[in-house]
């Protein structure tokens, strides 16, 4: 009786979700009935798109990681009934919707925009940078930073402090109480926020259209134009979509070697 | 515990600064006379007054608080029941389901909305139906049901498993012992599930724009489109709006926490 | 942390959009009072042809270019609300910014559409793959109102599937304070003189054509090699382009973070008004010349409404609003003749037979082949940086990251069974 509970559910992420994503990779595969690697060999001709996408998610989850980590660490050390506060007043921000934090910074980086008048009244600039890849970095980095914060700042606030007291009794200073036990003790919580970013700045396709001005095309700019876009083409959409699965699997496997020790007590 | 130096004050300040001066901005430009955003050149209300009378915002604005609620209340009792299966399921089916649970959570949203899209066009071309409100619903479940089923499994966990034996011991039936004993004691997870699942409802733009179709357009659809065309100040008069029931939302929460938490406290001095 | 509060977000929200509701009657009153000087009024020659559909609670879905309609600003119509005011029939109207996605949409299937504006070209192509519906012009009587060399066009030459809604030119705009160059031509958008400074059209066909006039090509050649010139001509401009855009042009261009962008005579126009500084040429070297007309899409459930819609679109009033409003020149009789006489002689919008004839030539629908590479091409060109790819190395990432996830699968499973013993 209790298992019967969960058909409707179980069949629900069969239709889905699991049938979806097969979908996906009958239309990578064939075409009309035919089996064909065409697309998949296709997709190659956009590796550019790849490597930039892969390298500009890469450099934005780093700058999240930099930003982030003090921050979690000095919100984490805190007097507790400040902590709640402060933690919601740096999440407030996210709440808003995405596209309107976006639109922000285009309004702000542009050529005549705040930031370059700001600039401005110094005589320097105007500098370009909306429309270039170091505006779409921007961009996943502000809207993305939250994903990275949270994780590491959870796994902090449950690190006992007396392991830290412990350490420094042992005669460490702070740097090394830092090196030697908060930075592998929040391991887990790094790793967590590294996919986190990770995987939804390599896909979006709203950030660079709004920031990067059309000419710097990411996977998920790529993926939308063969459906919704300027170049309809759902078989090569669809390989190109099992194409950015594949590197997400490979991404999250790699995160979690890190977190194999996961089911032990973090002492 | 120690206090905060000087130095992270300030590290903490100029983060403060990042997150919030690009919605300050959008702000200050709501209330522009000109549709320039980068020069002030006068005062006005005329964005907000705009706002209120565009049917198209209201219209979205409606849409997507009904997919919102439909989906977030569907994946809750979706995912509620599910949890309930899924906690007497043996080993290797539990894992099985599990991993299938987190499918999209991990995949990319793109992926996940061009997958939903390409399963609804193959339906729809047989069965004949239209992208609506009932593709945006599912899709919308879809994507709620894995954190309601993430947020009540703990519960589970939590749960002493004697309970609801002890509960038909004492003569309830089974389906009374799950209502009377078991369903209060995973509540807390079900309602953070839901809420869940609002927020990522009201709030999704990438899903709900490959499953939409022409009928059922939501608020950050409509937002996207706006920003693709002639734009108007009326987003930053909606951005500011959004930003104050943000604001007023977050804060009560907290002061309800902590009014509970001092309570709590006082009790078991 | 989003937890808790998101029903009261909801409840909050929905309170809003009540009292939104109830403010929007109360100030429409308003309006009405305060403007009744300037609005126009309508007027319909046959009101009862459009009470036949009145209290049947039909919707219909139009699908139309951003920034294509009249919405009812400067004393002119809001034509949406007019119509429902006048019929009954509810309208959904949402907007596409380019005749591809238009395509994608309706190809991809799922959505269905009552009222489609693509051009010229896309609408042979829709024939062609046969996505459109014979309109019944017997239920369009306003159909003499259009002039009659717009009738009977290339693109739809029986003259079934089609109202002609708009026409116009492509050329340049450009800010004249900082541009002076005599005899502007497209070779301009290439000047590095100008570099980030540039915006450029973010639809393949649009933007061919450029290449393919500053190349001396037809706009419709469909030779491989030419069409790859054209590319490598649109690849090399990359460097100069700021961005590629469609109607976002209107804020960049306005609020002078773009100085070059080639674009629609219309839209230009709007510009113009609103601008001083920004003047508009149409390039000596030749430009297209296209054509929007309406649409009812195969799959319509709403043929007799959209056809009153259609319809509705070409009454004098409703089509004289809307070209004041969006700029484009109108193909109806009637609305052109409500136009002051300064508009009527304006060359940018009005130029004479002899220039069409001499000037301008018009999109025809490429072969699948050709439309297909132009697609391919469009892609890489908007992909491209320096290195030529290998084939491979697609296929091989991804096998590699397969191998390397069983192998951890592996690895963490063998480790899980020494841990138990």
């Amino acid at each position: 009786m209790k298992k019967l509970v969960s058909a409707p559910y179980l069949a629900w992420m069969a239709v889905f979700v699991v049938v979806p994503l097969l979908m996906v990779a009958y239309f990578a595969f064939f075409e009309d009935g035919h089996f064909t690697l065409d697309y998949v060999s296709n997709v190659s001709q956009y590796t550019n798109i790849f490597i930039r996408s892969i390298w500009l998610a890469a450099i934005a989850t780093a700058i999240c990681l930099i930003i982030a980590y003090p921050v979690a660490m000095i919100l984490s050390e805190m007097d507790t009934s400040y902590q709640g506060t402060l933690l919601m007043i740096v999440m407030l921000p996210m709440w808003m919707n995405f596209l309107l934090r976006t639109y922000a910074w285009m309004t702000i980086l542009g050529n005549n925009g705040v930031l370059n008048q700001f600039f401005g009244l110094f005589g320097l600039g105007p500098f370009k940078m909306l429309n270039t890849q170091g505006a779409v970095v921007l961009g996943m980095v502000y809207n993305y930073l939250p994903f990275m914060l949270l994780p590491i700042y959870n796994v902090m606030v449950k690190i006992d402090k007396s392991v830290l007291e412990a350490a420094q009794d042992l005669g460490c200073n702070r740097a090394r109480v830092i090196s030697k036990v908060i930075l592998p003790l929040s391991m887990p919580g790094v790793m967590s926020g590294i996919t986190m970013v990770f995987v939804p700045a390599i896909s979006t396709f709203i950030i660079s259209r709004m920031l990067g001005g059309g000419g710097n095309l990411l996977i998920g700019d790529l993926i939308e134009m063969q459906f919704l876009g300027n170049s309809y083409n759902p078989n090569l959409g669809a390989a190109i979509s099992l194409v950015l699965m594949v590197i997400v699997l490979l991404i999250m496997t790699l995160m979690n070697q890190f977190d194999v020790d996961d089911d032990k007590p973090l002492i | 515990m120690k206090k905060t130096s000087t130095l992270s004050k300030l590290y903490l300040l100029l983060v403060m600064l990042f997150l919030y001066v690009p919605i300050f901005v959008l702000i200050v430009f709501s209330f522009n006379t000109t549709k320039s955003h980068s020069h002030m050149t006068g005062f006005t209300f005329d964005w907000y007054v705009k706002l209120i009378h565009n049917q198209l915002i209201l219209s979205s604005l409606l849409n997507t608080i009904i997919v919102a609620v439909t989906s977030a209340v569907g994946a809750t009792i979706l995912g509620t029941a599910a949890a309930v299966g899924i906690n007497s399921m043996k080993k290797i089916p539990k894992a099985i389901t599990l991993n299938v649970n987190n499918i999209p959570i991990v995949n990319p949203e793109i992926v996940t909305g061009v997958s939903m899209m390409l399963l609804f066009v193959f339906f729809a071309a047989r069965m004949n139906f239209e992208f609506g409100f009932g593709t945006l619903i599912i899709a919308h479940i879809t994507f709620n049901v894995p954190y309601v089923i993430l947020n009540i499994m703990p519960k589970f966990r939590q749960m002493n498993p004697n309970i609801y034996e002890a509960a038909q011991d004492l003569g309830c039936s089974p389906v009374q012992a799950f209502f009377k004993v078991v369903l209060p004691e995973i509540m807390p997870g079900i309602l953070s599930g839901l809420m869940m699942s609002l927020t990522f409802s009201l709030d999704d733009f990438v899903i709900s724009y490959f499953t939409n179709g022409s009928k059922a357009q939501t608020l950050p659809i409509t937002i996207y489109s706006m920003t693709r065309r002639k734009i108007s100040p009326e987003i930053n008069a909606l951005s500011t709006i959004i930003f104050l029931i943000v604001i007023v939302i977050l804060v009560s929460k907290n002061i309800y926490e902590r009014r509970n938490a001092a309570k709590k406290g006082g009790k078991l001095q | 942390m989003r937890k808790y509060l998101s029903l009261i977000l909801a409840l909050l929200l929905s309170s809003a959009l009540v009292c939104g509701c109830s403010h929007i009657e109360e100030d429409a009153v308003e309006e009405e009072t305060t403007e009744e000087t300037e609005a126009m009024t309508l007027s319909v020659e046959d009101p009862d042809y459009y009470s036949a559909l009145k209290d049947q609670n039909i919707t219909l879905n139009v699908y139309n270019w951003g920034e294509y309609i009249s919405d009812g600003t400067d004393g002119l119509l809001d034509i949406n609300s007019e119509f429902t005011k006048l019929t009954g029939i509810k309208v959904n109207y949402t907007t596409y910014a380019t005749n591809e996605e238009l395509y994608a949409k309706l190809k991809g299937g799922g959505s269905s559409y009552d009222i489609i504006i693509p051009s010229d070209y896309m609408i042979s192509r829709m024939l062609k793959e046969d996505m459109l519906e014979e309109i019944d012009f017997s239920n369009i009587p306003n159909m003499k109102y259009i002039m009659d060399k717009f009738i009977s066009p290339e693109y739809d030459p029986e003259q079934k599937y089609s109202v002609p809604y708009t026409w116009g030119t492509v050329g340049i705009i450009y800010d004249n304070t900082v541009v002076d160059e005599e005899n502007i031509d497209w070779d301009i958008l290439w000047n590095e003189d100008y570099a980030d400074r540039i915006l450029m059209f973010d639809n393949p066909r649009d933007a061919f054509a450029i290449a393919e006039l500053i190349l001396g090509y037809s706009l419709n050649t469909e030779d491989s090699d030419k069409l790859k010139k054209a590319a490598e001509k649109l690849t090399e401009q990359k460097k100069v382009v700021q961005a590629y855009v469609m109607d976002e042009i209107f804020d960049k261009m306005g609020a002078g973070e773009a100085i070059i962008a080639p674009y629609y005579a219309g839209d230009a126009k709007m510009l113009m008004d609103e601008y001083d500084e920004l003047s508009f040429v149409i390039p000596e070297s030749g430009t297209n010349l296209f054509v929007d007309a309406i649409c009812i899409p195969k799959g319509t459930k709403n043929k007799l409404a959209a056809e009153m819609y259609i319809n509705f679109m070409c009454e004098p009033d409703v089509a004289y609003s809307t070209t004041e409003y969006i700029g484009y020149s109108t193909p109806n009789n009637a609305a052109f003749d409500m136009l002051d006489e300064d508009e009527q002689n304006d060359e940018v919008t009005y130029p004479d037979d002899e220039f069409l004839n001499s000037h301008t030539e018009t999109f025809k629908n490429l072969s699948n082949e050709a439309n297909q590479e132009m697609q391919n091409l469009w892609t890489d060109m908007k992909s491209a940086e320096e290195q030529t790819p290998n084939r491979v190395i697609v296929p091989a990432f991804m096998f590699l990251c397969i191998l390397l996830s069983i192998i951890t699968v592996i690895r963490r499973h063998i480790k899980a069974k020494r841990d138990i013993f």
